[in-house]
């Protein structure tokens, strides 16, 4: 099979909807004419015109809300917010717009639309361009969150978070740049379901995002300790996948939680009172989280390093249970 | 530019709305004093010729979004007054299921995209349907409408500029009653010719009495007709001075009584009333023939909507997700 880099699968995912449905539209700043910051959108704006690839001014409340507006009148668009960092500017449009629309108004409309974002630190972006806020949105009712790690995984969840029919937050992280085998031919992937992607016996791991890859890593070296960890990437945060936690859980009897965003309110935490409250019997240990410290991320690469969560943590964090 | 030619019967047709506006007005306020309508009443006697001067220049297929203080523009678009009660009344059979009430009225069915309870969201998402009539090419005009407080908000600069960029089907409207809120506009606007900001997004500029039904009505068709035509959106300011406070209930204690009353010798429905009598359109008659069908129209839809079945509880989680 054919590999394909992250940012690669985005574009074949963007470029094959927008192929099938006419109604798909991309709209942000510079995602046409530049083909995007992270090349997510490389080639559309040619393909498909500047009425389907719209460059925007810099005005983020607009994109979305504007998306909004377009996306209750019959188009599904794709709006990029350039960094997650930004959708702060947005957050109107995407919280109290995009996300009740459809509820308020006892279902006369239907708001299918995708908020493209990437997040993350790892590059030195420094404290604006480096955040993981994913917590925020799974916290409104009425949005979706989807935040996969590979580049199968983009490109069959993207084509589903665009068809469908409710809004989706799609997180992509910056450090992504993995190749992966991905099928040239149209495929989807199920929102709402993760996946185990290693299977072991002695502790779960669920995570999410580019920490899945520390994940795996900290997986390798623990087996050698001889603890067997399983992997369970959940790739949809809203809404999530209990089930698969559970069934996990009462297999290893021991879980920890590992993302990437500031561990305080995180979404580790709902995921550690799901459990808690589901299948406290199945849990021989306490559940631990690992997420970054209680800080903004600074930009010096040995001080981001202190406050994002490294493969040293996992490890850690696992041999307190294991 | 040619003064708009208004037919005796366009004439009559906006009177019809201007008393019904008014009637329905009264009707409500007293039913939220007597404690019948749940929430916040913002009244809006007074100011009911510009939401039916506006509306009253759309065509049935063009959209219009609304504010709190939206009767008019709920009566010029057509709703029959028993499926507004319903709503009103937190009936099961409301247009939006009880959930939205008066105040976030939408009605797709009419054309209407309801109200947003953030000043200003709606710029945005009315942008975002004229960004999908001119994709879809529909021939339909969308009126964003908000009041003189919204204007301050960020969405309406990064909206407006977006929609004079992209030469939108939209009209920008809006309806100063000089406060925001309790504060009046003297005390937040730099600018208080808001039609002058028009400059700064290279679009027209256009001030209208707003307690002149014709004038209001002429100026929007006007600018409905040039962004039909596909030349643009344009911004039409409506100006009168708010006759009650901010909602039924406020004391109004921050203004001075001799504004207020000031306010009151200005009513919109009793001066275009002189002036069709002496027009000799209507006659006394005719006027109390009106007023009788009028109050008959309303007490049968608040009997109507009276009698119907309550919002059912075990509904409201519908809508949340398609």
């Amino acid at each position: 099979m054919r590999e394909l880099n992250y940012v690669r699968a985005i574009n074949e995912a963007l470029r094959e909807e927008m192929a099938r449905d006419e109604r798909v539209i991309i709209i942000g700043e510079d995602v046409g004419l530049s083909g995007g910051s992270f090349s997510a959108s490389r080639g559309l704006f040619q393909e498909f015109g500047e009425k389907r690839v719209i460059d925007t001014p810099i005005s983020e409340s607009a994109i979305a809300g504007v998306a909004t507006g377009a996306a209750m009148a019959g188009l599904v668009p794709i709006a990029e917010i350039m960094f997650m960092d930004f959708i702060t500017l947005a957050m109107d449009s995407v919280v109290n717009s995009a996300a009740k629309m459809r509820y308020v108004f006892g279902g006369q409309f239907k708001v299918p639309i995708v908020f493209l974002t990437q997040g993350g630190g790892g590059l030195s972006a420094g404290p604006h361009h480096s955040q993981s806020l994913e917590a925020w949105f799974c916290h409104t009712p009425g949005l979706k969150v989807v935040y996969p790690s590979t580049p199968y995984d983009v490109k069959g969840l993207l084509k589903s978070s665009i068809r469908d029919e409710n809004p989706v937050l799609f997180i992509e992280h910056k450090m992504l740049r993995v190749k992966d085998n991905v099928p040239e031919e149209d495929y989807t992937l199920p929102l709402g379901r993760a996946e185990i992607k290693r299977p072991g016996s002695d502790v779960t791991i669920v995570t999410w995002g580019q920490l899945y890859y520390k994940v795996a890593a900290a997986a390798e070296k623990l087996a050698q300790q001889g603890v067997d960890v399983e992997i369970i990437d959940l790739r949809t945060l809203m809404p999530f996948d209990l089930e698969t936690i559970l069934e996990s859980v009462a297999k290893t009897n021991r879980l920890v939680i590992a993302h990437e965003a500031v561990k305080t309110g995180g979404f580790g935490a709902e995921i550690a009172a799901s459990v808690m409250e589901a299948a406290f019997d199945s849990l021989d240990a306490p559940i631990k989280r690992v997420g970054a410290a209680f800080s903004p991320v600074p930009w010096g690469p040995a001080m981001e390093a202190a406050v994002l969560p490294q493969e040293a943590d996992i490890i850690a964090a696992v041999k307190e249970l294991a | 530019m040619a003064e708009v030619k208004v037919t005796k019967e366009k004439k009559v047709e906006l009177f019809t709305f201007l008393l019904k506006s008014r009637r329905l007005e009264e009707r409500l306020i007293d039913m939220t004093t007597q404690g019948e309508i749940a929430g916040w009443l913002h009244p809006n006697l007074g100011g009911e010729a510009v939401g039916v001067g506006v509306t009253a220049a759309l065509e049935p297929k063009d959209y219009i979004n609304n504010t709190h203080r939206g009767r008019p523009i709920i009566v010029t678009k057509g709703v029959p007054l028993k499926r507004f009660l319903l709503e009103v009344l937190g009936k099961k059979d409301g247009p939006c299921g009880g959930i939205a009430g008066e105040m976030h009225y939408a009605d797709i069915e009419y054309g209407i995209l309801g109200t947003q309870g953030l000043v200003g969201a709606n710029i945005p998402l009315s942008v975002g349907f004229a960004l999908a009539c001119q994709i879809k090419n529909t021939g339909q005009v969308v009126v964003s409408y908000f009041g003189d407080g919204a204007v301050d908000e960020g969405n309406f600069h990064e909206s407006v500029n977006m929609a004079s960029v992209w030469k939108l089907p939209v009209v920008f409207v809006v309806e100063n009653n000089r406060w925001a809120q309790f504060t009046p506009q003297a005390c937040t606007a730099a600018q208080p010719d808001i039609w002058r900001k028009a400059e700064a997004y290279n679009m027209p500029g256009l001030l209208a009495d707003g307690a002149d039904v014709l004038a209001v009505y002429q100026a929007a068709a006007e600018v409905v007709d040039r962004a039909r035509r596909g030349e643009g959106p344009s911004l039409l300011e409506c100006r009168f001075n708010r006759w009650l406070g901010h909602y039924i209930g406020d004391p109004q204690k921050y203004r001075d009584p001799k504004d207020i009353e000031e306010a009151r010798k200005i009513d919109p429905v009793t001066k275009f009333q002189e002036q069709l009598l002496a027009e000799q359109i209507l006659t006394a008659e005719s006027i109390e023939k009106l007023e009788q069908e009028i109050k008959a129209e309303i007490e049968a839809a608040v009997d109507f909507a009276r009698n119907s079945p309550p919002a059912d509880p075990a509904d409201v989680f519908n809508n949340i997700y398609v």
